[in-house]
């Protein structure tokens, strides 16, 4: 087991500093020069050069990139080109938002999502379970900047029951985690159902039946322990695309987070700024994903070793 | 026949249908039998025949739908078991009547330790504590001859072999004392010695809790060694009932004396081995008449037509067969006349 | 069978080994391994038939697989016609597998469902050109009725067969490139026994009108008397016991030997026999027992088999069993 947290930290090595690349690579293709940007209008073009002098931006392309790796091994992400202000402390005051959004956002996913999926797998082919089959499938489909503005509209601005955007009381929090949560919470829905129904089928549960337990004990000790170990696969993944996400519900629902640093950041091709937050998220996103295998293996162990 | 020897389960015109969208399955279709305290009953029969349908039906396990018991009654000690609710049904379910099943590996849960799918039943029927629950499951290990039963109570069934999960699937089926054992292909899945072992071991326990035992197969050495009675079941029906000894003295219908003579045997040497030519009808086309006739070597035109009985003979062996009927000789006549 | 002297050697293994490496959780434990076959020899004449029997893990079936080279043996020398098989490169051994052919326990799984019989048929020849192509559906007419089932078949796909009668498609697929040595890996051990008799008895049809060999691999000690001339039995990757048929039967010298034929149960309620019921499970083939690998299990063990590994010894004709004692036991 260490040996395989081992090799899977080592994995994410590259996986890193592929990351810093690509980011890098794109910032560069990007049409707009962060200089023009900063100088304002009407700049003249000595003011330009003096800037891009001063930020380093002509020297050559590949010794940006070392010059700006290096520095991220030493902890130093750089600074703003807009504010000057150093990039790591900007991520760090954003970063705590964005995962505070992130935790509730994941926990709507698994709860509602496996309560759905047990709801469906317990009477299959009901009108109970295509009910809650069509409005998953709705949740997959919809996307999330317009459930999250519909929600906005009805519950903020017609029903008054809920703040329209800010990041202050637990109330901020509702709608923003809702519109997040709630594509991964119909596809963990739709897995859990179908996992289920494939663990109901399995002889163990002919013996519990057999045994004389009770229905409701068979589901949730019996099967739903089971039929968890590839939920857990799909809520690992839902989690990086929880992560996109805050992109742009945090824009839509006007939240400081890391996500909307990052948008508001590639406006203004403060290029530090956007790698610095990429790449913090790509390693949210690693460490993630390296629990979620841990997790897996771990749950897995006794169907390998069959 | 002392009071002892009472029946406790006695299956009376037992139906389970398969409603498909090919048709209606009739895999079960009639079957009478009974089943006394101590017995072993035996039924044996190809794939396809009905015996294991017919065990689920006994404890309304039929996957349901597709599956429904159309028509009989299962009574246990008088209780008719298909019109009881699912509620009384449940406290039947591992505390009186019991089941074992072939696939040793697939039939325990893998995520909960063997103990505590043992203590499961415990606690539900004879509403014992948690601890006494625990401790009452590492008794059922020790008797069933798992060596280090604390340990092994604590373990998964991925750390089991075979035969060990087999033993806890018999430890767990026999927790409750049940009076009724139903072993569906319980050493179908396990090497020979291994076999001789749970086959040693059922008999053993019956003796010791003295509970009738009802042994699906499809093996006539494993019933040959371990049952009382015998039923043959072809096609949904059984079609011989008899005492071991006779099943294989002398066998009376048609099927059995096939079934018999194409095993290949192990203290002889043969040249050829007796086949059963043709196959078994399809359970959503019954043919009208014996459902064994097309492949009988003695089938006669009434064969075809109407269906036989399952009737006694004078010494006791049922068998559902025109052959031994009073109007076989007239059949044979007429058809002579013909 | 044959007369003594007219027995030709058709394929001799020798020290043949099968490892497979266990996958190590650890960086510095050292690497183990199954040794599914361990140095196991034997031989085979021409137009016999030897039973390979023994429990699950035993490596019934990894010889057979190891001697077709559909896992790549670990050490050892299997010689067919006097020519080393894993010698040969991959042309040569294309070409060999016309006259080494396989029988599979599930005929469904080795069949391609969506091929008709006809094409598996077809494929079969076409790879070994054994049939030039204008003759081939003449040839699969008349395999179809070796093995006993209608022309019809040629034109319909597997799943649209019984499983007795895809064990006869298999059949016909295996002998229509004219093979030498048929290995039945569990042939007939999914069909039910009236089923199980067609098969056997077309087996040994075929055999006599083909000169066939066969290597009969099965866990089913009624189906391997009925139809092998000499038996070897095996446990935990080694040979046991090779012997004639009916001297194993009747006169087993291994006590794993004895212990498994009184194992199985006999469909005679009449016959009262001496049991010999062999307490525990077969350990793991990873780190088998020392000395002799049945001492952990075997009613007559000594220290000395706890030591010391029995070497497979000759008592009386053609009869070898590796045991310490066997000669002692057998009076």
């Amino acid at each position: 087991m260490l040996m395989f947290i081992l090799r899977r930290l080592m994995q994410t090595i590259p996986v890193v500093i592929g990351v810093t690349f690509v980011v890098f690579i794109i910032m560069q293709l990007v049409p707009g020069d962060p200089a023009v940007l900063l100088a304002g209008e009407g700049a003249s073009k000595d003011t330009i050069e003096a800037i891009r002098e001063q930020l380093g931006l002509n020297r050559p392309l590949y010794v940006q990139y070392f010059d700006y790796l290096m520095n991220v091994f030493r902890g130093d992400f750089g600074v703003s080109l807009k504010n000057s202000q150093p990039v790591l402390e900007e991520i760090l005051v954003r970063l705590p938002i964005t995962m505070e959004l992130a935790f509730f956002s994941i926990i709507i996913t698994i709860v509602l999502g496996m309560a759905a999926g047990i709801i469906s797998a317990v009477k299959p082919y009901s009108l109970t379970d295509t009910t809650v089959m069509i409005v998953a499938l709705l949740g997959i489909s919809l996307p999330s900047f317009w459930f999250g503005l519909m929600m906005m509209y009805f519950f903020s601005v017609k029903l008054q029951i809920l703040p329209v955007a800010g990041w202050e009381s637990i109330l901020h929090v509702i709608l923003p985690a809702l519109t997040l949560g709630a594509g991964g919470a119909a596809i963990v829905a739709r897995m859990t159902r179908s996992s289920m129904l494939e663990v109901i089928r399995q002889d163990y549960i002919r013996t519990a039946r057999a045994k004389g337990l009770r229905e409701r004990v068979i589901v949730y000790k019996h099967a739903l322990r089971n039929a968890l170990i590839p939920v857990i696969t799909v809520v690992g993944l839902q989690f990086g695309a929880l992560l996109g996400g805050t992109v742009l519900v945090e824009s839509i629902f006007a939240i400081n987070g890391l996500g909307r640093m990052i948008v508001d950041s590639i406006r203004m091709r403060d290029l530090p700024m956007v790698q610095g937050g990429v790449l913090v998220a790509s390693l949210v996103f690693v460490i993630v994903n390296l629990c979620v295998d841990v997790l897996y293996r771990f749950f897995n162990k006794r169907i390998e070793l069959n | 026949m002392n009071a002892e020897n009472r029946p406790i389960l006695e299956v009376k015109g037992l139906k389970t249908h398969f409603h498909t969208k090919r048709g209606v399955s009739r895999a079960v279709d009639g079957i009478d039998f009974t089943l006394r305290k101590g017995e072993t009953l035996g039924i044996v029969g190809e794939s396809g025949c009905g015996k294991s349908m017919t065990s689920l039906s006994i404890l309304r396990l039929i996957p349901s739908p597709p599956g429904k018991i159309a028509g009989g009654q299962i009574l246990f000690k008088g209780k008719d078991l298909v019109s009881l609710s699912e509620d009384e049904m449940r406290k039947i379910r591992g505390n009186e009547i019991s089941m074992i099943f072939q696939e040793p590996m697939t039939s325990l849960n893998p995520v909960i330790p063997v103990g505590e799918q043992i203590a499961e039943a415990l606690r539900l029927h004879q509403k014992m504590s948690k601890k006494e629950a625990r401790d009452k499951a590492v008794e059922m290990l020790k008797l069933v001859g798992i060596p280090s039963p604390e340990k092994r109570a604590k373990q998964e069934p991925f750390q089991l072999s075979g035969g060990m999960r087999q033993r806890v699937m018999i430890a767990m089926a026999l927790a409750c004392t049940p009076e009724v054992l139903i072993a569906d292909e319980p050493t179908t899945a396990l090497d020979v010695t291994i076999q001789a072992q749970i086959l040693e071991l059922i008999k053993d326990l019956q003796t010791k809790l003295g509970m009738g035992v009802i042994m699906i197969t499809h093996d006539l050495g494993v019933v040959a060694e371990t049952c009382d009675t015998v039923a043959v079941m072809y096609a949904g029906n059984i079609v011989e009932h008899a005492p071991t000894n006779k099943i294989f003295s002398d066998p009376r219908h048609p099927y059995t004396q096939g079934l018999i003579a194409s095993l290949p045997k192990i203290h002889e040497d043969q040249d050829e081995l007796k086949t059963i030519e043709g196959s078994v009808p399809s359970p959503y086309n019954m043919p009208l008449g014996c459902r064994f006739a097309s492949r009988c070597p003695f089938k006669q035109p009434i064969c075809h037509e109407r269906q036989p009985e399952l009737a006694a003979q004078p010494d006791g062996v049922k068998v559902r067969c025109w052959m031994y009927t009073s109007q076989w000789t007239e059949f044979q006549q007429q058809e002579a006349v013909k | 069978m044959q007369a003594q002297a007219e027995k030709k050697l058709l394929l001799q293994v020798e020290n043949l080994k099968q490892y497979f490496p266990v996958k190590s959780d650890s960086l510095f434990k050292p690497k183990s391994y199954v040794k599914a076959v361990d140095d196991v020899s034997f031989h085979l004449f021409e137009g016999e038939t030897l039973s390979i029997v023994g429990e699950s893990g035993c490596g019934k079936s990894t010889t057979g697989r190891a001697i077709l080279r559909l896992d790549e043996p670990t050490d050892g020398k299997v010689y067919y016609s006097g020519q080393n098989i894993l010698d040969l490169n991959k042309k040569e051994m294309r070409k060999l597998r016309g006259d080494l052919q396989v029988i599979f326990q599930d005929p469904f799984a080795s069949l391609n469902p969506r091929q008709t019989v006809k094409q598996i048929l077809n494929e079969a020849m076409a790879i070994q050109e054994v049939v030039p192509k204008p003759k081939r559906m003449e040839r699969m007419l008349e395999l179809l009725g070796y093995v006993g089932l209608p022309p019809e078949a040629l034109d319909r796909y597997p799943h649209e067969f019984s499983g007795g009668q895809r064990q006869r498609i298999g059949i016909a697929r295996a002998l229509a490139v004219n093979p030498k040595l048929i290995i039945c890996d569990e042939a007939v051990s999914a069909l039910d026994v009236s089923i199980q008799a067609q098969i056997l008895n077309l087996l040994k049809k075929l055999q006599n009108q083909f000169q066939l060999t066969f290597l009969f691999i099965s866990h089913d000690l009624s189906v391997v008397r009925h139809i092998s001339d000499r038996v070897m039995v095996m446990y935990l990757g080694k040979v046991v016991e090779i012997a004639e048929k009916k001297a194993l039967f009747d006169s087993p010298l291994h006590p794993y030997t004895k212990a498994l034929l009184s194992s199985i149960p006999v469909p005679d309620p009449e016959l009262k026999r001496e049991r010999v019921i062999l307490k525990g499970d077969v350990p793991s083939p990873i780190n088998p027992p020392s000395g002799c690998r049945f001492h952990t299990r075997c009613p007559f063990a000594t220290e000395k088999c706890n030591n010391e590994e029995p070497a497979l010894r000759k008592l009386g004709e053609n009869h070898f069993v590796s045991c310490h004692y066997a000669d002692e036991l057998a009076k």
